[in-house]
């Protein structure tokens, strides 16, 4: 069978022409394609045509043509979040002008503030602090009424803004000497005086315990920063040691290796990465977690 | 025949099928791929952006050996969400001395390009020997070994030799104390300090890994992942004339 005449068989029971290929009297029909799909596959020719004139497509030597609609997708991103700032101007003003504490009066703003404070938070913070503020081994816990650099709106702002130990000029910088490394405290006077600070919040110590001591290795070496009776020091971050709170734990070997080898956990200052409004509205929201004393 | 019917001659011969899908993919290469290694416009001019360190790279090999690309992105893209989230989006000058680069397309983790100074070294530690001991939704794996393996130096020089084959600018002395260099970056207080902040000014050296006198892999790892993203400063970036 011949290309000409194969289009003259017509297979008798459909009426349509058949491909010429035949297999024991068996014939294979020609159905042509739906003649909507043919079109829609014309129209998106079409289409693609036009849309390399409109929005920028062909390479050239130095550029590519930037399309008559003048598009780009990084111009799309900026008017994206000039569209969105313009939606928050008016509360991100005020909470931009309102001082820490109006804003803690005014429950709009706060409303506002605890949200997107709280929104930052689970980007920023939670990875250390926990999801809900809950901290960790040595990430401090942001809902309870301890609070290594203080818990007022103003401290908590120091505290974001500059960090702990970070690289801002600002940052808290006190920080727990390694005592037994840097061979100040000789292993028995560690032991000692970690017994004493056991005592300090009441936890139960094994007979035997010279805590006279440890009371004088306290006075000596730790007191200067952590006060007399161990209650702490906010302006150099020093922990109370009377509550029950502890931020690496209370076994006598954490609080042994804390002594030998020191403690200073870094928090980053956010001042650069975050911009001013978001800070304050952070700062209401971690205060409504364990703020005050 | 008429034209039409010419298409017969692919369809009865596999090799000449071949050929002809071979030549119609080229095209598309041709077209879509070649312009972007010749057209000026491709990678922006942006101040800052330095080739790696010996030890970032280091940690960056470290980084494809383990398949941290499996889960996590090194692109943010220039969408209003992912600009909200992440920060800025990333400019293709921000990944050009990176080969291969690291752009992923897959988010099982968050996005890194942009991770580096957000969280401590200490923190980048605990996380990744256990990820869940410091965030306890994580689904990704530990990775304890990186604290205790000894950092290889030995092919560091080669490594910085190959990247300069594919282009990245690294000088002869940068490329022959490649591994002292590592060694320096790694550690406070190291003799060859004050050569590699002359051949690295801007790169910070400090002890990634929180070991004294041990150079890890996790030294290596946390100083790159701690360089992700800072190297350009947006805030004298000059966004009008990168709009394209």
């Amino acid at each position: 069978m011949t290309q000409t005449d194969k289009h003259a068989d017509i297979d008798s029971h459909t009426g349509m022409h058949t491909t010429g290929h035949e297999w024991d009297g068996i014939k294979e029909l020609n159905t042509p394609l739906p003649r909507w799909w043919v079109n829609i596959l014309y129209a998106t020719i079409v289409w693609a045509f036009f849309y390399c004139i409109a929005y920028p497509a062909i390479p050239l030597i130095q550029s590519f043509t930037p399309g008559v609609l003048g598009w780009s997708s990084r111009q799309g991103v900026n008017d994206d979040l000039a569209k969105l700032r313009e939606r928050r101007a008016p509360i991100v003003a005020a909470l931009s002008k309102a001082s820490l504490q109006e804003i803690e009066q005014n429950p709009q703003l706060r409303t506002f503030a605890i949200a997107q404070g709280k929104a930052a938070f689970g980007d920023n913070c939670a990875p250390c602090h926990g999801a809900g503020g809950g901290g960790s081994k040595g990430y401090p816990n942001l809902n309870d009424d301890d609070w290594l650099w203080g818990g007022s709106l103003d401290q908590i702002a120091a505290t974001i803004n500059h960090g702990a130990r970070s690289d801002d000029d600002q940052t808290h910088a006190g920080m727990m000497p390694a005592f037994g490394r840097d061979g100040m405290l000789k292993p028995k006077e560690i032991s000692d005086v970690a017994d004493y600070v056991r005592s300090l919040s009441g936890l139960t110590q094994p007979a035997g315990v010279d805590l006279k001591a440890g009371a004088k290795i306290f006075a000596d070496n730790c007191a200067s920063c952590h006060g007399e009776k161990g209650q702490g020091n906010l302006e150099l971050g020093a922990p109370n040691l009377t509550d029950a709170i502890w931020l690496y734990g209370s076994d006598k070997d954490v609080i042994v290796d804390g002594l030998k080898n020191g403690r200073g956990g870094v928090m980053p200052a956010w001042a650069g990465r975050l911009d001013a409004t978001t800070i304050k509205a952070l700062t209401v929201y971690v205060h409504t977690l364990g703020g005050g004393r | 025949m008429s034209l039409w019917n010419k298409h017969a001659i692919f369809e009865k011969n596999s090799i000449i099928l071949l050929i002809g899908v071979l030549i119609v993919i080229s095209i598309g290469g041709l077209v879509e791929i070649m312009p972007l290694f010749y057209m000026k416009n491709t990678i922006e001019k942006v101040e800052g952006v330095r080739p790696y360190t010996p030890l970032e790279l280091a940690g960056r090999d470290i980084y494809v050996r383990e398949g941290c690309y499996l889960c996590h992105s090194q692109m943010i893209r220039a969408l209003g969400d992912e600009v909200e989230r992440y920060g800025h989006y990333s400019l293709a000058a921000e990944s050009m001395y990176d080969h291969p680069f690291q752009w992923g397309s897959k988010r099982n983790g968050p996005d890194l390009a942009r991770v580096g100074a957000k969280y401590s070294d200490e923190w980048h530690r605990q996380h990744l020997a256990d990820p869940r001991s410091v965030v306890s939704a994580s689904i990704m794996p530990g990775y304890p070994w990186l604290a205790r393996n000894e950092l290889d130096v030995k092919h560091l020089s080669d490594n910085l030799r190959v990247q300069q084959i594919e282009g990245v600018p690294y000088t002869a002395e940068q490329v022959e104390n490649a591994a002292i260099d590592a060694r320096a970056q790694a550690s406070e207080d190291h003799p060859g300090a004050k050569a590699f902040g002359k051949r690295y000014p801007t790169a910070v050296a400090r002890n990634y890994g929180g070991q004294p006198g041990r150079v890890t892999e996790a030294d290596a790892l946390i100083a790159y992942l701690q360089m992700l993203g800072t190297s350009v400063d947006f805030k004298i970036y000059d966004e009008k004339a990168n709009i394209r």
